[in-house]
């Protein structure tokens, strides 16, 4: 306590606050009547994080078999069937090799070409992956799943990655065992300067103020293609005032642009393109391209001509629906406006 | 449309006051219509003026012999009653800001909820970032939490665990202290060449605020942590991504704040609402938003945001974890790349600096690469681990300059080139870009992101 109090004057010290305040022994007698001890319930249900020495890991087991299944109902439609898939998330599994399991380092990662990073390529702890899944996966409907589901799950990406054989059950027992498989284990340095105010920087540079560079070159060119690859800069910048926004749509002006003349400009109101982002729709659907959900030419082709389709398809956004494009069922969307599902169907069917 | 090319003049605006656009972006807009980028952007109100403008014919010019028709002739605004108060009861800036807003960088990410907004930092003034343009990193998408249901619990090596309602810990003695937030990936698309075309993207994952709270080192206190054992804490966030960071316990009892307020106002649900951690210097990803928990423990946590994600990969193959300090930085915001000058003349070059490690003590620019350096001045406040504004006056002669700005904090650290970087971490380490920012400056007045060097 003493050292805390100690620690607790500067802070309070810093924080202008009166010096007589901390001569009181025990602070938390000071505020009186605010908080309340935690229940042992309370911590259990919301202290879910495990450590790398396995502190806080729930009992329990899962096998591969059990995993496949959760995989393929729960976590394949964004991670791929075998954790390569690289459309809505960075892969999981890919990149290791029997050799990495072997040294604990990844050698992949030595290499410039490797493309992408996986999961299985970076992390060093395996209590990482589990505490991850049981805390935020699946990505839409994270804490769903069950102790031992957990287990099995993380046993078959584990699996696919030939960390652990196809036919395994992972469990509170076996995992530090497991751990000593882990293909990057070794692959991780905490001895650097940025961990701490304190730490030492990596680089150290000088505020040279004359003649410092006499050759200057430039390294590296805003590649043409980018330049309007965020759309029109003149519109993301204040239409008056010294520094107006660069017409990214037009090559560049042959000279100085000089006098400037009037046109009117604002927001627009909301386009579909919009309320399709507002309304989380584009967490699962693509225009082109098959997400979480078909993609929405897909079902624009499927209720062409129909001559309830709007009516249909507004009924499904509102209540939801299944079996249609899938295993994946279309959550309700009940919250969303009767106007706005009127208007993102009308738009995915006619694109208007 | 049968407008003579040349009649650049568009006629005063009956409904809206007018704005303005390069001439040049004018005549084209006049000469091909509208594309389907203009199309989103233009009101109504301006295709009235071009119907107007056609039909009528005779296009008044904008400034007569005798002055500018804005003088001479009485305005909508000055001969006709204005808005009653509270017309807005929450106001909402002018609707001629609407060019500056919170964007996604296209192609970054995949899906919206696992993304980021980058904050315009081009359109901004002083060191303070309004609420609504606050940038935005979600892991799994936002909520706006019912203060009411929110809890933050204290747990692990304390004598008592305990929990505290937003009553509790609003009736607290608080404090508010203006701080930087920056992610760690910021200027991260940029380690191995020039990637994005404006300040907003390569810097915009910036803010500063003020933000209002309860210091950690008081919550710790209440709940006894045991400061012996304890060398880190845990925060965690109550939203579905569960967010967990470690942050050692000396950094958590010296600035560490749990802070329900930014700018005077209760936090944005988009920066966690109605709670969120302020961990003064370090990576905006440790200040936990819908903070739910803080666990004292004896080693680090490694969550999934500091052993998959947040790991900075070296040429050796290694990764660093646990790289949280966000070192001195700065960057010339006004002229930025994207940016067009009108004229030659006089200008002032203004920019932000901070540093995780304390006070920026001066700015340097450099108008010709980087050769020579003129001393910026730096406008009050200067805040420990704070933007600091800097602004220096400029006359451009109309020849290609290249711009760029370098901060030094308090410790004497100076901000590097990003090749003294390079030498140290490679080109993927993703992490931690705090290198000197150029800004070509062509002759036709554009401005355009290059490496030096």
């Amino acid at each position: 306590m003493f050292k805390l109090a100690n620690q607790l004057t500067k802070a309070l010290v810093v924080a202008g606050l009166s010096a007589t305040f901390v001569t009181t022994a025990f602070a938390q007698s000071k505020f009186s009547g605010i908080g309340r001890e935690a229940t042992k319930a309370e911590v259990a249900a919301w202290d879910i994080d495990v450590r790398p020495d396995f502190k806080g890991l729930p009992k329990g087991s899962g096998s591969t078999l059990r995993g496949q299944e959760v995989w393929e109902s729960r976590c394949a439609s964004c991670h791929g069937t075998f954790g390569e898939s690289n459309e809505v998330f960075t892969p999981i599994v890919g990149g290791t090799t029997k050799e990495d399991v072997k040294t604990g380092r990844v050698a992949s990662l030595t290499s410039e070409k490797q493309p992408q990073r996986t999961t299985l390529m970076k992390v060093a702890t395996v209590s990482t992956l589990w505490d991850y899944i049981y805390r935020a996966m699946p990505w839409n409907a994270p804490r769903t799943l069950s102790v031992d589901d957990t287990y099995a799950v993380l046993g078959y990406i584990l699996s696919m990655a030939e960390i652990v054989p196809d036919e395994f059950t992972l469990s509170d027992k076996n995992i530090a065992d497991v751990q000593k498989l882990m293909p990057n284990r070794n692959g991780m340095t905490q001895s650097h300067g940025l961990w701490n105010e304190g730490g030492k920087p990596d680089v150290k540079a000088t505020a040279c103020m004359t003649d410092c560079s006499k050759h200057v070159t430039i390294g590296s060119f805003l590649p043409d293609y980018a330049r309007n690859a965020h759309d029109n800069l003149a519109l993301q910048n204040r239409p008056y005032g010294p520094y107006r926004g660069v017409d990214t749509t037009k090559p560049p002006m042959a000279r100085l642009p000089g006098k400037m003349t009037t046109v009117a400009m604002g927001a627009d109101s909301i386009t579909p393109a919009g309320l399709f982002k507002k309304h989380n729709c584009s967490t699962c659907h693509a225009p082109a391209s098959r997400a979480i959900g078909p993609a929405i030419s897909e079902v624009a082709a499927k209720y062409k001509g129909q001559a309830d389709a709007m009516k249909k398809l507004h009924q499904k956004v509102k209540v939801g629906g299944a079996g249609v494009w899938g295993s994946i069922p279309m959550p309700p969307h009940a919250h969303v406006p009767e106007g706005d599902i009127d208007v993102l169907v009308k738009w995915m069917l006619t694109g208007q | 449309m049968t407008v003579e090319k040349k009649s650049r003049v568009f006629g005063r605006l009956r409904r809206a006051p007018e704005n303005f656009v390069s001439e040049q972006f004018a005549s084209d807009v006049y000469e091909h219509g509208m594309d389907e980028t203009r199309r989103g952007f233009l009101r109504k109100s301006f295709v009235t003026a071009l119907g107007a403008a056609t039909a009528g014919g005779a296009v008044s010019s904008a400034l007569a012999a005798d002055g500018e028709k804005v003088i001479l002739e009485k305005q909508q605004w000055q001969t006709t009653l204005g808005q009653p108060v509270a017309a807005r009861p929450y106001g909402a800036p002018s609707q001629w800001e609407a060019a500056l807003q919170r964007r996604e960088s296209p192609g970054l990410t995949r899906v919206s909820a696992a993304s980021v907004a980058f904050a315009p930092l081009q359109g901004f003034f002083g060191i303070i970032t309004p609420n609504g343009l606050h940038f935005e990193r979600h892991h799994q998408g936002w909520y706006d939490i019912d203060p009411a249901q929110h809890r933050l619990m204290v747990n692990g090596l304390v004598k008592q665990e305990k929990v505290f309602t937003m009553d509790d810990l609003m009736r607290l003695p608080s404090v508010s202290r203006i701080h930087f937030i920056e992610c760690g990936a910021n200027t991260g698309l940029e380690w191995g060449n020039v990637a994005v075309p404006s300040v907003q993207y390569t810097h915009g994952m910036l803010s500063c605020c003020e933000f209002t709270g309860v210091p950690l080192s008081t919550l710790l206190d209440m709940c006894g942590a045991d400061l012996k054992k304890g060398k880190y804490i845990l925060a965690e966030g109550g939203d579905g991504s569960g967010m967990t960071r470690t942050i050692p316990l000396d950094a958590a009892l010296k600035d560490t704040l749990v802070c329900w307020a930014m700018n005077g106002e209760m936090l944005r649900p988009e920066n966690g609402y109605p709670l969120r951690l302020v961990v003064p210097g370090v990576q905006g990803v440790s200040w936990v938003k819908w903070l739910r928990r803080i666990e004292v423990g004896d080693m680090p946590y490694a969550s999934k945001d500091e052993a998959v994600h947040y790991i900075d990969l070296l040429p050796s193959g290694l990764h660093r974890q646990y790289t949280t300090i966000q070192e001195c930085k700065s960057v010339i915001t006004t002229p930025s790349g994207g940016q067009q000058l009108l004229d030659k003349g006089f200008y002032n070059i203004s920019g932000m600096a901070w540093s995780g490690r304390g006070k920026i003590k001066h700015v340097d620019i450099s108008v010709d690469g980087g050769n020579n350096w003129r001393r910026a001045r730096l406008e009050t406040p200067v805040l420990s681990k704070a933007i600091t504004r800097f602004n220096m006056d400029w006359t451009w002669d109309g020849s290609p300059a290249i711009l760029m700005s370098r901060a030094t904090d308090e410790t004497g650290y100076v901000q590097p080139m990003v090749k003294q970087l390079r030498e140290v971490r490679g080109t993927r380490s993703i992490y931690h870009n705090n290198s000197i920012q150029a800004w070509k400056l062509d002759a036709n007045g554009e401005l355009s992101n290059v490496q030096v060097g």
